[in-house]
């Protein structure tokens, strides 16, 4: 058995607005084992993109604990999360992931250019990486000279080139159409088997939810299902 | 780094046009203050230079003792010997110089009488000096160094009730004590602009002084007067060498002789700023306003950036260094007009209505020549620039509070 990438243990998240409050997860406990590819599935409001903030230490849990390759995430301060993130985790969100200014090989570089890695290494990587998620030729173009699909191969792209431990992609396909998103599913899988990279991923769209290897469906902020699809 | 410039300076030009209103905006408080400011230390350059060209001079050397305490004993001995020897300097060829005495009288006309100050000058050497000789509204100059005549001032000559042709009695201590008095016809009546000077002066050739006065060949000041204000250290240099070493002699330069003129201009410097300060301060205003808004419009791309491990340090430093590149280029704009605008005015002068007949009335230039210096043209861009940066911290450090996952979800 692998050792897990992921770890959640009793994780509740409350949102306190006013007087309301909003218990957007409640007593999650989850593990995800290093290369697994698993999808967060559920309504909308059910807690998926709650959970994956969560996991890469972008907001923090109300109780509960949560570990990334074996670092607790909930106890980190900012600065340290901010590493992590910087080096082990990668994100992509469902539109406008990239730096508008950017080309879409700057994009590509911008994470390891923040970890301060020489400027011909970047060029080599981007460009092998870009060539993977087959944007061959438009490296040079900037965001807005992409359509959505390739917009989100880049930004695929961005999240896998430094070799992160884990990619989490909240509802990546939710702006593409069914044959775009496929796609797209399809390079995730590849990136997952070829790079040894942990994805998790969430969606609602049910053709998505096919590519997965694990699925876990949420409601209500529990998790109501969790099930290998091998 | 240099990833972090050229993303600072793409940024820059995502909203070409508010970036070159900005720019602009920068640019133009940029001129103004460049404008304003050399113009303002030009005027000051005007005003003194002016003021010391009606009497006082540039430079003086005096006895040790008497611009404290102005004693008719406090002499300089041989003080014509002494002009004529630094007269010949080659180093002083464009200089006037010329040998004053002075002293404290009572001047009376038929009727009435005043205080006065009686000065006695070198009729040749004076005009070198001084306007007062080409001042003479009624009359002339005096004619040379032993005639027994004397020239004053327009106000104490209607103070008096005296006019040319009229006789005016002196009543003095002379240098030994005993009484100076002298009866002399007035052959002239000045109006230099300064009033204080109009009200009190009696001038009288140098000779005929010291006779009066017992003076002997002794004398208070050697007048100093060079073509430029800027020539005035080497002067003193020049001077201060020349001098003989006894008896104790000084070279006082215009500060030391009116120091009230110096305070003079400070005190406009100073009040000058309060409206410099306050413009540059809304204009940064406005400015600012336009960083807030370029920083709100992109909450959710540094979300982005914060999710991917960027730290908000970095953040700031982008956005900061966004302002810097913005400032940066409007001051360089700015100087660049405001230096084309202050180079033409320095060759050309500048003059607002009235200002050349005001002055020319009295003999003086009436063109202000903006002041060329490192300091006059970049000390307004230099606190334009702090302002700037002063208000950019504000932005940049907002962006420490940046929550990443309020700022991925912001539209
Ligand atoms: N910042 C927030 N403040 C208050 N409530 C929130 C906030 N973010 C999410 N929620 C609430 O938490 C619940 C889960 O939201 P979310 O994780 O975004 O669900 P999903 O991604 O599955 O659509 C929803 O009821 C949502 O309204
Ligand atoms: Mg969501």
């Amino acid at each position: 058995m692998e050792p897990n990438t992921v770890v959640c243990h009793q994780v509740t998240k409350v949102y306190r607005q006013n007087s309301v409050s909003v218990h957007a997860l409640t007593d999650i406990n989850l593990e995800i084992p290093k290369r697994d590819f698993a999808c967060l599935s559920g309504p909308s409001g059910s807690g998926k993109s709650t959970l994956l903030n969560l996991i890469g230490g972008l907001d923090k849990p109300t109780s509960g604990e949560i570990s990334v390759d074996g670092q607790r995430v909930d106890q980190m301060a900012k600065s340290e999360l901010a590493a992590l993130r910087l080096h082990k985790i990668g994100f992509v969100f469902q539109a406008y992931n990239l730096i508008p200014v950017l080309t879409a090989r700057e994009n590509v570089e911008f994470v390891m250019q923040l970890q301060g890695l020489s400027a011909g290494d970047r060029r080599d990587k981007a460009m092998q990486i870009l060539k993977e998620v087959d944007l061959t030729g438009l490296e040079n173009r900037r965001p807005a000279e992409l359509s959505g699909g390739q917009q989100q191969r880049v930004a695929v792209a961005r999240a896998i080139v430094s070799e992160p431990s884990l990619v989490l992609a909240d509802e990546p396909t939710a702006n593409l159409d069914s044959k775009t998103a496929q796609a797209l599913m399809e390079l995730l899988v590849h990136m997952n088997t070829d790079h040894n990279v942990t994805f998790i991923f969430s969606t609602h769209d049910k053709l998505v939810m096919d590519f997965s290897r694990r699925l876990i469906k949420l409601h209500d902020g529990k998790i109501v299902e969790d099930k290998r699809r091998e | 780094m240099d990833n972090l410039l050229r993303l600072a300076w793409r940024n820059l030009w995502r909203n070409k046009r508010r970036t070159w209103l900005t720019v602009s905006a920068i640019a133009f408080i940029t001129v103004l203050m460049v404008f304003l400011i050399t113009l303002q230390l030009g005027s000051y350059d005007l005003m003194i230079d002016s003021s010391l060209r009606i009497f006082t001079g540039q430079m003086q050397v005096q006895r040790e003792g008497y611009l404290e305490k102005p004693q008719i004993r406090t002499v300089i001995p041989e003080a014509q010997a002494v002009a004529q020897r630094l007269r010949a300097e080659p180093a002083l060829d464009q200089v006037g110089v010329a040998v004053r005495a002075q002293a404290f009288a009572l001047a009376s006309s038929a009727n009435r009488s005043f205080g006065v100050q009686v000065v006695g000058s070198e009729p040749e050497f004076e005009p070198k000096v001084s306007t007062i000789p080409h001042q003479i509204k009624t009359g002339r100059w005096l004619k040379d160094l032993h005639a027994q005549e004397a020239v004053l001032g327009s106000t104490l000559a209607q103070n008096l009730r005296i006019n040319v042709g009229d006789e005016l009695t002196l009543l003095g201590a002379a240098m030994d004590g005993s009484v100076a008095a002298t009866v002399l016809p007035v052959v002239g009546i000045f109006e230099s602009g300064m009033i204080d000077l109009d009200r009190v002066t009696v001038t009288l050739p140098l000779a005929t002084f010291q006779e009066i006065f017992g003076l002997g060949s002794n004398a208070h000041a050697i007048v100093f007067l060079a073509p430029d204000l800027k020539q005035l250290p080497a002067l003193y240099t020049e001077v201060e060498r020349q001098i003989p070493p006894t008896p104790s002699l000084v070279v006082l330069n215009w500060e030391r002789l009116i120091p009230g003129l110096k305070q003079l201009t400070q005190a406009d410097w100073t009040t000058g700023w309060f409206m410099y300060i306050a413009l540059i301060a809304v204009v940064t205003f406005s400015i600012l306003n336009t960083f807030i808004m370029s920083v709100l419009e992109r909450t959710r791309e540094f979300g982005i950036m914060l999710a991917l491990g960027a730290t908000p340090l970095r953040i700031g430093s982008l956005v900061f260094t966004e302002t810097v590149f913005l400032a940066l280029l409007g001051l360089g704009i700015g100087v660049g007009l405001g230096l084309v605008i202050a180079g033409f005015l320095s060759v050309y002068g500048f003059t607002y209505p009235g200002l050349k007949e005001l002055m020319g009335q009295y003999g003086l230039p009436g063109l202000i020549y903006p002041q060329l210096s490192a300091v006059s043209i970049l000390l307004g861009p230099a606190v334009i620039l702090a302002f700037i940066l002063v208000a950019a911290l504000y932005p940049a450090l907002r962006i420490r509070k940046l929550e990443a996952v309020e700022a991925i979800h912001a539209v």
